[in-house]
């Protein structure tokens, strides 16, 4: 958040500002973000538990839902510590997100469903299939000329934008889970009678002993 | 005496109290403990912390995985209610740099790219923003208090550090707050006792203070409004109240209900144990048992009405159930609706003997608005890679933050800016929340799959970041008026706002820049982007820190300020403004603390006022 004025969602790596009003909003690009009535709101119930299209209808089709399912696994398979992200339903926070009346989520929106078309297209053209029917590696084939937009080639900016906030997507849906809490060691969020600070081994790793 | 209707207000009280934040909650716990009849007017809903806070819930359970939206700029589970940068049905109005010269109504929720001169936050709800806010409680010190007589800018308040000192002692008392005495320039320390210990430092805060003793800049344990262990409920209201056995005995029963902090579940939700400061569960409960508190919510005041002698003898406001209009009386009127909100007040109570508005028979109302210069930088400490886990929810803010220290270099004229600023501190291995991991591509050169998840785990918990908060000098071209055309829905005319930053803000956030990127370098790590050493783009947007001060100024010549120094209106003598409109100077520290130590203060005087019979 060093530049305020033109900060971005994806440049702003976002800590706990606990203190102020310094906060990287999802989409703060847009300007003249009018509230809108179809939203949750200004006064939601904070004490229930909300699932995706609790507030507003989801836009995926199935054929759209089953290819960002096919692409969160992509970016976040299973291995020994956690489970892949479609299993945690992370495709669904995907459409809950995108299908947002929000200016920062339409903004995404546009990104994702441009970004699925293109996918499609291109699975089609070197493959002859669409993205949910390729092989592990085809798919790594497209995902590596995408997945980093300074190296991509000018061909692959755009597709490669929409992969950078995918990827964004798919790690917010996850590592919001107690199985991706699990998976990065995130121990909070349970009471204590007593905070002791870090432990010996953390001092000694961090060379504070 | 309770919650009541609008049709059930007594025909008259002592006091009418219009806010319930922390100037509004502390001036009804300080009238109403003393045996004052208060009815207090709050133009939000009823909001209780007991029932309404979202304790332990997870972005998972939450629309947007709790992300910020328009509708809750804080993210879903922030205790605000109808709040923010905008308010649903009561527009306020802005200049545009990207526009042409007119008036604008405002509209952006995001500080990312406004061009907004002004963002304005309210909070409509019973408790205002301090059930959101970030529980940081510093005194201001002597300089702060006569900022003129040191550098020759700004206005210097009509009274001391030592004349508010009794009173920050008893608000950190009553509302317990953390935090230790380190005896530096200008950062004053409390009364032993005063203060409950601070947390330990985290392991970011550590490395933190490893690289900035090297830099010499000092850090320190915070102080924030969280109970670090359980208030003694014998002796602070035997100390408070010495010689109000009553009072004493209902602050000790409602002591006795707040619990210590869970370290867990962040502040910003509110607190359902009553671990933090909040109005709502602080200085309302005790008000209300005494018997002398009426609350009514929903009640949106548009002016103050006089009697014919030219003294105040109620308010009018609207009842925004019904939208109809209403009266009510009392001896005594206080503004404590938040600055801006007590200067439009003021501005429409228009009548033939007072045709620009109440205690503005010198035009200063309005005048002098400020906010806290804001301007942040994050890094990437390789250090903190694949550190072992532990739990560093701690209270959830920060443990430790850096005071301003450069006070002999500017008196020296060594830097190229008068006033200091104070570092706040953030990182570690918070919550991750839906944000938790943009930008990571930077680091990580566009990994995903396996690589992803390793990427994860190596670099969670090695990011730090850094806001400087620092003092805004008040400035003719920054003030708040009312709009000739503009009405809400409930047909009160709204506020426009003037504002501008000087150079004096400008090289303050460029320094900052500079101050950040230095430490992060220090600690071996690397910044996100780059250091904005242009102070102009380095700054934070005006308001969008919500320290809004200023606009119903105090002072001792009744020709150019609003107030005396115990916030009494020159104009009329049974009217006070106790929120953060009174301060002439805002410095670095954030204004909470001070706004209740301030209208503790102004309510003793009052009391005292009218026990001798003058108002």
């Amino acid at each position: 958040m060093s530049d305020l004025p033109r900060m971005d969602r994806r440049q702003a790596i976002k800590w706990m500002m606990t203190t102020t009003a310094v906060l990287s909003l999802p989409g703060s690009q847009s300007l003249g973000a009018a509230r809108t009535a179809s939203g949750y709101g200004t006064d939601p119930n904070l004490m229930e538990v909300y699932k995706p299209g609790d507030f507003w209808p989801l836009m995926f089709t199935e054929e759209q839902r089953k290819t960002v399912a096919a692409l969160c696994d992509v970016i976040i398979p299973a291995d020994d510590k956690s489970p892949s992200a479609s299993k945690l339903n992370v495709h669904d926070f995907i459409n809950e997100w995108i299908s947002a009346p929000y200016p920062g989520q339409q903004e995404d929106r546009k990104t994702i469903m441009d970004g699925l078309g293109w996918l499609h297209t291109e699975s089609k053209k070197r493959f002859k299939k669409t993205f949910i029917d390729l092989a592990d590696e085809q798919k790594h084939q497209i995902c590596d000329d995408i997945c980093f937009v300074p190296k991509a080639a000018s061909a692959f900016k755009k597709p490669a934008r929409f992969f950078n906030t995918f990827r964004d997507l798919t790690m917010a849906g996850f590592y919001t889970t107690p199985e991706g809490w699990k998976d990065i060691q995130y121990l909070g969020n349970v009471p204590l009678t007593r905070f002791d600070g870090p432990p010996p081994e953390v001092l000694a790793y961090l060379k504070l002993a | 005496m309770a919650f009541i209707e609008s049709s059930k207000t007594k025909p008259s009280y002592d006091v009418i109290v219009v806010g319930s934040g922390a100037a509004g909650g502390q001036s009804a716990y300080a009238l109403t403990m003393a045996g004052a009849k208060v009815l207090m007017l709050e133009a939000g809903r009823k909001y209780d912390p007991i029932e309404e806070t979202p304790m332990f819930s997870t972005p998972k359970q939450a629309p947007l995985r709790a992300a910020g939206a328009p509708d809750k700029p804080f993210g879903f589970f922030d205790a605000t209610v109808d709040g923010g940068w905008t308010v649903p049905n009561e527009p306020y109005m802005v200049k545009r740099s990207r526009r042409g010269n007119g008036w604008y109504e405002a509209t952006d929720i995001s500080l990312g790219s406004t061009d907004q001169n002004f963002m304005w936050w309210r909070a409509r709800m019973l408790g205002g923003r301090t059930n959101h806010w970030g529980r940081i409680a510093l005194r201001m010190g002597p300089h702060d208090f006569k900022p003129r007589k040191r550098d020759g800018l700004g206005i210097d308040w009509p009274y001391d550090y030592q004349d508010l000192a009794p009173y920050y002692d008893k608000v950190e008392a009553l509302i317990g707050v953390y935090g230790t005495n380190e005896g530096l320039e200008n950062t004053p320390n409390s009364s032993p006792g005063i203060l409950l210990p601070p947390p330990k430092p985290r392991a970011y805060e550590l490395l933190i203070k490893k690289a900035c003793d090297r830099l010499k800049i000092p850090v320190i344990p915070a102080h924030l409004a969280i109970l670090t262990q359980l208030l003694d409920h014998k002796k602070v209201p035997a100390m408070l109240h010495a010689d109000n056995p009553q009072a004493a005995k209902l602050l000790s029963e409602a002591m006795q209900t707040r619990l210590a902090c869970l370290w867990a579940t962040p502040c910003g939700r509110g607190c359902a144990v009553k671990a933090n400061y909040q109005s709502t569960t602080v200085h309302l409960p005790p008000a209300l048992a005494s018997g002398n508190l009426d609350i009514l919510t929903n009640a949106m005041v548009r002016e103050v009405t006089l009697d014919k002698n030219g003294k105040a003898n109620g308010v009018i406001y609207v009842d925004k159930k019904t939208r109809e209009e209403k009266r009510a009386q009392a001896r005594v009127v206080v503004l404590a609706a938040s600055g801006c909100e007590s200067a439009r007040i003021l501005l429409n109570s228009k009548s033939k003997p007072c045709p620009h508005g109440l205690a503005n028979n010198n035009g200063k109302v309005g005048r002098y608005l400020m906010d806290t210069v804001g301007s942040d930088l994050s890094g990437q400490i390789p250090a903190l890679e694949d550190c072992p886990a532990y739990n560093e929810d701690g209270a959830s803010a920060m443990h430790m933050y850096m005071p301003w220290w450069l006070y002999q270099e500017q008196l020296s004229h060594k830097i190229d800016f008068p006033r200091g600023y104070h570092i706040e501190i953030g990182g570690g291995r918070e919550m991750p929340d839906a944000h938790i991991f943009s930008g990571l591509e930077e680091f990580t050169g566009g990994s995903y799959g396996k690589r992803l998840k390793e990427d994860a785990r190596r670099y969670y918990g090695s990011f730090v970041g850094f806001a400087g908060r620092g003092e805004m000098i008040p400035n003719e071209d920054s003030f708040c008026e009312i709009d000739p055309d503009k009405k809400d829905a409930y047909g009160i005319p709204v506020l426009r706002f003037h504002f501008k930053w000087s150079e004096h803000e400008e090289r303050q956030a460029a320094h900052m820049q500079k101050t950040f990127a230095g430490i992060i370098e220090a600690m071996g790590g690397k910044v996100i982007g780059k250091p904005q050493l242009d102070g102009k783009k380095a700054i934070a947007p005006g308001g969008s820190i919500i320290h809004e001060v200023g606009t119903t100024c105090i002072g001792n010549d009744s020709k150019t300020s609003v107030l005396n120094q115990y916030c009494q209106a020159w104009d009329v003598k049974n009217l006070f403004v106790t929120d953060g409109g009174p301060f002439v100077s805002n410095a670095d520290k954030n204004p909470t603390l001070t706004i209740m130590a301030n209208a503790w203060r102004a309510c003793d005087y009052l009391l005292a006022e009218m026990k001798k019979g003058n108002i």
